[in-house]
């Protein structure tokens, strides 16, 4: 039981990671039916952001206040950089490419994988770095299992930060906008709605949340190198597909799944398949369900 | 005077191909007794006939039939681990149990070479056909990531089985393979691909690609010629690992086989324009020479940081803008240099896969 509990709480926190990385997948997918490749290094920029400024803060600021609001500053910066890049990949390899075949930006998103993950070797160096300890770590003990304050911040982090995507998908303007941009892109662009803008709204905000995820994720798993991107945003995206992709509530679901499901499998004696597990789930309900959990069924036209 | 049997004709070409392939491997066999630099070259030519193989058989998936898979590499790694673990444990000692350096063993090894290279191609296409089933349910973009995902799964089980090394890799397999058995097979892929595109079978794979509703009201069993394409691209990717095995240092490790792997495949036959065969092995030759011609930009770097794949990266991002419907688009080698109105194929505004216009406008919404 207390085995039961411990996996459940790990795969939580893995799984809100997951989530944040998979909202930006599923937004993207919704508006521009594009597999966003690059996603997943967008989500490694943010970790190295995470590293560089934490580190720098670590010398300057001391203190438990300062530390808490150094933490908060070191996050906001990550998503501004991630932001930008994420302007920066939209705008320069995605929009050119907007009128030609779909699978013509899949290559250059895979493209722009590659140049962030060598270009990440080349400026950060291959070799792994120690993420900095942003928030002083506090074991917990609840009942008979243990647990760190740092899963506490991540799930509280996520859940605020999905509660703020939530806000801006349905109570504002630009989230208006950007529903019926994903409903239908030529009747958004023939009622006034500024598609172009919106698009590159929807590469900030995804970046943006790949960047909260990436601090996460340092602070979680502290080991970083310029590759750690790749599996993450894999099964992100996996998640995305499962929850049925497009579908915000869907991408949540599904993060949530993969992470309890590779924490219990992590905690079995089949712990060596853990990282093929996310597949096997994602292959057994797209057989029974094609168009994922909450995706909806959509009958061919001719 | 050419006969006027395509089969007669064939054959013809095969002769002089392997004619051609011989002394090819011969000239390369003595250059390196001479030239160790040789030996370099030897390897980058074996990989670009080995992504050949890979991008042309990838290409009767995701250019003929238009099924967009991503794991590639996942068949690869099936066929070079079954054809290596034939060699390694049943046919290696068996040859070894000949004198050293008789003509009967020159002989007898590479038969079994072509045994086993045909055995790791045929259970890929088994594996093929199980990753081909559920394409029977899914489209466009969830079939992409399921490839992928099949893909993954095969390397992960790789990695659990010890007896081919699991995470250790697989060393010691017989260095059997060469210049001559890499491009002999990638010669006849290119032929399969060229009868099969010309063929009924090929026609119906088209017409998918088309339209697959259309297609189906047509009369054409899309189920089947589905995953009667995926059987066969499997099956050639698992011939490329097969020999890819077997070259030396004739080692594996499931790190190979990743889903980067598939990638730099769908590049391959992307760039080269989705469909075209010559433009899958245009693109296979630059796509695998790029890296190598850019060994040398290390030494102006200071630090000695190799920014190569950082270039290669970027060449690819500019290749697609530039050419977003691939080299070639959808058009062959001599349509290009005959330019010859009629042979050419008119070139769709929305090229890629069929679905792409419906799915953009009645995509899923966020919701």
């Amino acid at each position: 039981m207390e085995d039961f509990l411990q996996n459940l709480l790990n795969g939580i926190a893995a799984g809100s990671i997951y989530a944040l990385i998979a909202l930006g997948y599923t937004m993207v997918y919704g508006v521009l039916k594009l597999i966003n490749f690059a996603h997943g290094d967008i989500f490694m920029i943010g970790s190295f952001v995470g590293f560089y400024a934490g580190r720098y803060m670590a010398r300057h600021a001391t203190g438990e206040a300062a530390s808490l609001g150094s933490a908060a500053l070191v996050l906001l910066l990550a998503m501004l950089v991630c932001g930008i890049v994420g302007y920066l990949n939209e705008r320069i390899a995605y929009r050119p490419l907007r009128n030609a075949p779909r699978i013509a930006s899949l290559i250059t998103a895979i493209g722009v994988s590659f140049l962030l993950e060598y270009g990440g070797q080349m400026v950060f160096g291959p070799d792994p770095k120690f993420f900095p300890t942003l928030v002083e770590k506090k074991i917990i003990h609840l009942g008979t299992i243990t647990t760190t304050n740092y899963q506490f911040i991540v799930l509280a982090v996520a859940i605020v930060f999905m509660g703020l995507l939530q806000y801006i998908i349905y109570g504002t303007k630009f989230g208006r906008a950007l529903r019926a941009v994903s409903f239908n892109f030529e009747t958004a662009s023939l009622m006034g709605i500024p598609t172009d803008r919106i698009i590159s709204m929807t590469f900030v905000l995804g970046s943006m949340l790949a960047a909260v995820a990436g601090i996460l994720y340092g602070l979680s798993y502290p080991k970083i190198d310029p590759l750690m991107g790749i599996m993450p945003g894999l099964k992100a995206f996996v998640a995305a597909v499962l929850g049925g992709i497009g579908n915000v509530p869907g991408a949540v679901v599904g993060g949530l799944l993969i992470g309890i499901i590779e924490s219990f499998v992590g905690g079995s004696q089949f712990s060596s398949y853990r990282d093929g597990i996310a597949f096997v789930i994602l292959i057994v309900i797209l057989l029974f369900r094609p168009s994922g959990l909450f995706g909806r069924y959509e009958p061919e036209k001719v | 005077m050419m006969p006027r049997a395509w089969w007669l004709r064939d054959l013809v070409y095969l002769v002089i191909f392997v004619a051609i392939l011989i002394g090819a491997t011969y000239l390369i066999a003595y250059s390196e007794t001479y030239f160790p630099a040789m030996r370099y070259y030897h390897r980058i030519l074996v990989m670009m006939g080995i992504n050949i193989t890979l991008a042309v058989s990838l290409n009767i998936i995701n250019g003929h039939a238009g099924q967009f898979s991503l794991g590639h590499a996942g068949f690869m790694a099936v066929g070079a681990y079954f054809a290596a673990f034939l060699t390694l444990y049943y046919f290696g000692p068996y040859v070894d149990r000949l004198g050293e350096g008789s003509g009967q063993q020159w002989l007898l090894q590479n038969v079994l070479l072509f045994i086993a290279v045909i055995l790791g191609g045929i259970v890929a296409a088994i594996a093929g056909y199980v990753v081909g089933l559920p394409s029977l349910r899914l489209r466009g973009d969830y079939l992409a990531i399921v490839t992928l995902g099949f893909g993954e799964i095969i390397r992960v089980i790789i990695l659990n089985i010890d007896k081919i090394g699991a995470a250790r890799g697989l060393s010691g397999i017989p260095p059997w393979s060469n210049f001559f058995w890499v491009f002999f097979f990638a010669g006849l892929t290119i032929l399969i691909s060229i009868r099969l595109v010309n063929s009924s079978v090929g026609r119906a794979f088209l017409a998918i690609r088309e339209d697959e509703i259309a297609a189906e009201a047509m009369g054409v069993d899309t189920t089947k010629y589905k995953v009667k394409a995926f059987i066969i691209g499997s099956c050639l990717a698992g011939v490329a690992g097969g020999l890819f095995a077997h070259f030396s240092p004739a080692y594996l490790n499931p790190t190979m086989f990743t889903f980067i792997r598939s990638f730099e495949v769908v590049a391959m036959v992307v760039l080269g324009g989705l469909g075209s065969i010559t433009g899958s092995i245009l693109a296979a030759i630059i796509l695998t020479f790029l890296p190598e011609a850019l060994r040398g930009v290390k030494d102006f770097m200071p630090g000695g940081r190799d920014p190569r794949m950082v270039i290669y990266s970027l060449m690819l991002i500019i290749l697609m803008l530039t050419r977003p419907q691939g080299l070639f688009g959808r058009r062959e080698l001599w349509d290009v240099l005959s330019r010859r109105k009629d042979t050419i194929p008119k070139e769709p505004r929305d090229a890629g896969d069929a679905t792409d216009k419906l799915d953009r406008d009645a995509g899923p919404p966020v919701t």
